[in-house]
């Protein structure tokens, strides 16, 4: 008997539980999704939504599972394609609310491009990338964000290749918030993805969450992140030099920016055939 | 003593969630241990609402409330791994227990009104209580030799 | 000479000359005189200042073909216009004209056989102040046609925002020349229902808003370009939405993501485009999305000859997918047509949840012609959106393959739109039974779709049947109709619904006949190819072919036809 998956008819502020499905994940024991769902579904509680107002997008690999574990509308794309989804998606439906979920391969390897143009275009958006420096699910493969030496399969001895910096890249293109969070404090994570949602235009999230199948060492990460020991600026060059001798363990907001966002030009109402006349001989 | 509340329940919601993901990944016999700490949690909630005399949940403080990351009595994600033992799950809430206890004593040493030390004191006390059922079971469970973590089977890829 | 009912002329010239100018000046003239009429234009490779001809067929009778030959090409001057040698042919009875102080018309011209007559374009001009050359050469046009004086000035009095007396003293003079000069009178025009001037891409634009879109994705890419810059301000007037996309991978995403969130959505791109979105369109396909593609098709492979017409990403259309993926191919067969096309496109996505590609090419898109009118829809078609309710199965096994879309915001309606294969729920499932299921209903889906007449144009009788799409239909319904009066009969057969391939419909179009010839313009015969693996032709079938850039004229199909019902 297949269980419910959808939300059910919640009359009261709907509570995190509700936000997530019965839909049992897949993900590791000891994965750091697990937190960001819990995390996910603490901050849309607190945020007052109803699932039914909410959607997540996402392409392919382990995070991008994430839709099927809640209870909101989901659309799960292809491989690096999210943040157009979600694009299209909330201009043709401002009202919505709108995730996007990525993880460090899908976000900043073939969905690179789409992340620049993203933050260019700040439209209101929340994009939480799970980042665990590797290819989950393909088992095990060298990602934009691994550390250089890290030996693999497909590069032994390590790629040599110097890591993407997404927070940076974030900042040059125009992004409106700026925060990472860690999948080891869930609640704070909560806190950070609400401030997230909460703040107008392109919220970008990376939160470092350890692969406990192909990078068990990243259990040291809990030891290594720290609280950033600024207060979140909206100065893009005290930001940019921040980001730039940033150690990828700081966590909380790092930017927070007052652009304004995408919307769309529009809102006339005129009939179809109102446009004939610039034919009509 | 909501704050007691909420921690239990989170407890035990933690719990059962890892339940779900032993059974999912097929390691029954530590899902049932789970399922078995849950209902040990849950206990622990009723006993505090009988306590208070609160006819139903009070008005929980909001999740992320917490000074730590999570309550101190909820176990952490990253502490499962899908061929754990018994014992590791044992493990995991001893330490779970230690941190409560540690919480009310913290608060009772800190905290200046006389009913809320007293409180604490005897959360305190009954937290040592569970420590203490808890290295018993340990004692009755076997200890995980070498090699426990060892799958002769790559991890295969779903997509 | 005699009255034509269609005379056809070209205006060549380079660096600044505003041959296109003139040449649409002479279309809106023409139109405005009560004709029909068609322009299309070529030009080289500089983006100002090349060489250019602009290519005009008016008449008195609908259609956007050109025809065999140019009666007259008229040259500001020659530099480079040689060129332009295959897409303007001539022959004894054209008028070459030119200017001497440009120099004697190349060879490539001459060799036709067509008459020269040397006009002094430029000097005339120079005597109204203000004059341009091609304003000259406009009006000896029109009146080298007896277009009514009224309707050049009254076109020009149109589209001119300034210099309008020095244009319409300019034209004068040419048109004083003409009486030099052997015309090509145009018999009268014909009494007509209200018309239209446009061109096929902002027929496929307008046909998109019929449709109900109300959110484009936009990417450039030549020749589609101007299909999403008229849909830009016009969205803007219906309260719709367009976003200029990075690339087209986003391109196709956004519009997938906008149709999720239930806003029927269209993107449009040419040959190099479509190659990106293939992927994403197989999403649509599985997460049951609609969504229009319009694909303005360009000599390919590769990035080919952006600027010119080809009919050979059929291919990629129909089995470009990976895996099963069923999804609908419909391609309109004149300019007109463009709107219809587009707006049936829409409709079917809609009511069958699924991607729809829209095989328009170059030479319908760029083209601008006078069109009659064109009708309203007959039917209009409707996404079945799904109320939210416990249990809610957003693939649902019904027996039409359709099963209710739950709209975002809709409570007790959330599901995952995926690409992995599910089962009714959307949960995604490997087992073998829901994968065949959900195939069934994908398939099924298309193939109880029963689009009436609108499968394909069928006109005339015989036993010889000319089998086509696209553009190449309107030099076939000329030479049908050469064929007819020449007391041969030929059936004709334009297919406008490519995929779900309707067999049982063509077999009922072919009944009795016994030579098919295929009509296509790509090299490989991708047509051909595509009708002998989803039909039984009957008969004798050959293939009358070639690859752009240029267009089929209606003599060369005629007399292939000819050739074969002789034989």
């Amino acid at each position: 008997m297949e269980p419910r998956m959808n939300a059910p008819a919640v009359v009261a502020a709907p509570a995190a539980k509700d936000f997530k499905s019965a839909y049992k994940p897949v993900w590791c024991p000891g994965c750091g999704d697990y937190s960001v769902l819990a995390a996910i579904t603490k901050a849309l509680a607190q945020l007052g939504l109803r699932p039914e107002n909410v959607a997540v997008v996402s392409g392919i690999g382990c995070s991008s599972r994430i839709p099927a574990y809640t209870t909101c509308y989901g659309f799960h794309g292809v491989h690096g394609r999210s943040l157009p989804a979600a694009t299209g998606l909330k201009a043709a439906r401002p009202d919505l609310t709108v995730l996007v979920a990525s993880g460090d391969g899908d976000g900043y390897s073939i969905g690179g491009n789409h992340f620049l143009h993203a933050c260019r275009r700040n439209i209101d958006l929340t994009y939480i990338v799970m980042d665990n420096h590797v290819y989950g699910m393909t088992k095990g493969q060298p990602s934009p964000t691994t550390e250089p030496d890290w030996s693999s399969k497909l590069a032994p001895g390590g790629t040599g290749l110097r890591e993407f910096h997404p927070l940076v890249i974030a900042l040059a293109s125009g992004a409106n918030f700026i925060a990472r969070a860690f999948s080891g404090d869930p609640n704070g994570c909560a806190a950070l993805i609400a401030q997230a949602v909460r703040h107008p235009g392109f919220s970008f999230v990376e939160v470092l969450s350890p692969c406990v199948t192909f990078r068990p060492e990243q259990r040291e990460w809990k030891t290594r992140v720290h609280a950033a020991p600024v207060e979140p600026t909206d100065d893009p060059g005290r930001a940019a030099r921040r980001l730039m001798t940033d150690d990828g363990f700081n966590i909380g907001v790092l930017y927070q920016g007052s652009r304004a966002p995408y919307r769309p030009a529009g809102g006339s109402a005129q009939r179809v055939e109102d446009l004939e006349c610039q034919f009509r001989l | 003593m909501a704050r007691a509340y909420a921690m239990e329940l989170e407890a035990t919601e933690r719990y059962a969630q890892f339940a779900e993901q032993l059974d999912t990944h097929n390691n029954r016999e530590v899902a049932q241990m789970f399922r078995k700490l849950a209902a040990v949690e849950a206990l622990h909630a009723k006993r505090i609402l009988e306590e208070m005399h609160w006819p139903s949940m009070p008005a929980l403080p909001p999740a992320y409330a917490w000074e730590t990351a999570e309550g101190p009595e909820t176990a952490p994600f990253d502490s499962m791994h899908y061929l754990m033992q018994p014992f590791h799950a044992l493990e995991i809430a001893l330490r779970c227990e230690q941190q409560a206890q540690e919480y009310f004593e913290d608060i009772a040493a800190k905290t200046a009104p006389e009913k809320v030390r007293r409180a604490a004191l005897e959360m305190a006390e009954e937290e040592r209580e569970h420590v203490r059922l808890i290295r018993d079971w340990m004692r009755r469970v076997p200890q995980p030799g070498p090699g426990w973590d060892e799958d002769p089977d790559p991890p295969s890829t779903t997509e | 000479m005699d009255p034509r009912t269609s005379v056809s002329v070209a205006l060549a010239g380079s660096g600044g000359a505003g041959v296109m100018t003139a040449g649409n000046m002479l279309l809106e003239a023409a139109a405005q005189a009560g004709y029909y009429g068609l322009m299309t234009r070529t030009s080289g490779p500089q983006i100002r200042g090349g060489e250019a001809a602009a290519m005009l067929r008016i008449s008195a009778f609908p259609g956007d073909g050109q025809d065999d030959r140019f009666q007259v090409l008229a040259a500001i001057d020659w530099q480079n216009v040689g060129r332009f040698a295959a897409e303007l042919p001539l022959g004894p009875e054209s008028l070459l004209i030119g200017d001497p102080a440009q120099g004697e018309p190349p060879e490539v011209f001459t060799r036709s056989g067509a008459r020269y007559a040397p006009v002094p374009l430029k000097a005339l001009a120079a005597q109204v102040s203000g004059g341009w050359t091609n304003m000259v050469a406009l009006g000896l046009l029109a009146a080298l046609m007896r277009l009514p004086q009224e309707a050049l000035e009254g076109a020009m009095r149109k589209s001119m925002k300034k210099g309008l007396d020095a244009g319409i003293a300019a034209a004068r003079l040419g048109m004083a020349q003409a009486a030099t000069l052997q015309g090509t009178p145009l018999a009268p025009p014909p009494a007509t229902a209200p018309r239209w001037l446009i061109t096929g891409n902002e027929a496929a634009g307008y046909g998109a808003l019929r449709g109900g879109v109300r959110f484009v994705a936009a990417y450039p890419i030549t020749p589609a370009t101007e299909l999403l810059e008229w849909l830009a301000p016009a969205l803007a007037k219906v309260g719709g939405t367009l976003v200029q996309a990075e690339d087209e991978l986003a391109s196709i995403n956004m519009a997938l993501g906008a149709s999720f969130g239930g806003v029927p959505s269209l993107t449009a791109t040419s040959g190099p485009g479509l190659s990106l979105m293939i992927e994403s369109l197989g999403l649509g396909v599985a997460a049951e999305l609609p969504v229009v593609v319009v694909d303005v098709m360009r000599t390919g492979p590769s990035t080919g000859i952006a600027t010119k017409s080809e009919q050979a990403d059929l291919g990629t259309a129909l089995y470009g997918l990976h895996g099963d993926a069923p999804h609908v191919v419909v391609a309109p067969n004149s300019l007109a047509d463009c709107l219809a096309t587009t707006e049936w496109a829409v409709g079917l996505a809609e009511s069958l949840q699924v991607p729809v590609i829209v095989l328009s090419d170059q030479y319908l898109g760029q083209a601008r012609a006078v069109v009659d009118m064109p009708p309203a829809a007959k039917v209009s078609f409707a996404r079945m959106k799904a109320e939210g309710a416990e249990g809610y199965k957003r693939y649902a096994l019904t027996p039409s393959g359709v099963s209710p879309m739950a709209i975002p915001g809709t409570a007790g309606g959330t599901y995952v739109a995926d690409g992995l294969e599910h089962n009714e729920r959307g949960t995604p499932s490997s087992q073998a039974a829901d994968h065949l299921a959900q195939m069934d209903k994908r398939a099924r889906k298309l193939a109880q779709l029963d689009p009436g007449d609108a499968w394909a144009s069928i006109e005339g009788d015989g036993e010889t049947a000319l089998v086509t799409f696209g553009s190449c239909t309107a030099p076939a319904r000329e030479a049908l109709a050469r064929a007819r009066a020449a007391g041969v009969a030929v059936r004709l057969v334009s297919v406008r619904l490519l995929a779900p391939a309707q067999p049982e419909r063509l077999k009922r179009a072919l009944q009795g006949v016994k030579r098919v010839l295929v009509l296509e313009q790509n090299h490989s015969g991708q047509f051909l190819r595509y009708l002998r693996a989803e039909y039984d032709l009957p008969g004798e079938v050959r293939s009358l072919r070639r690859p752009g850039p240029l267009p089929f004229r209606p003599a060369e199909i005629h007399e292939a036809l000819e050739q074969w019902s002789r034989a």
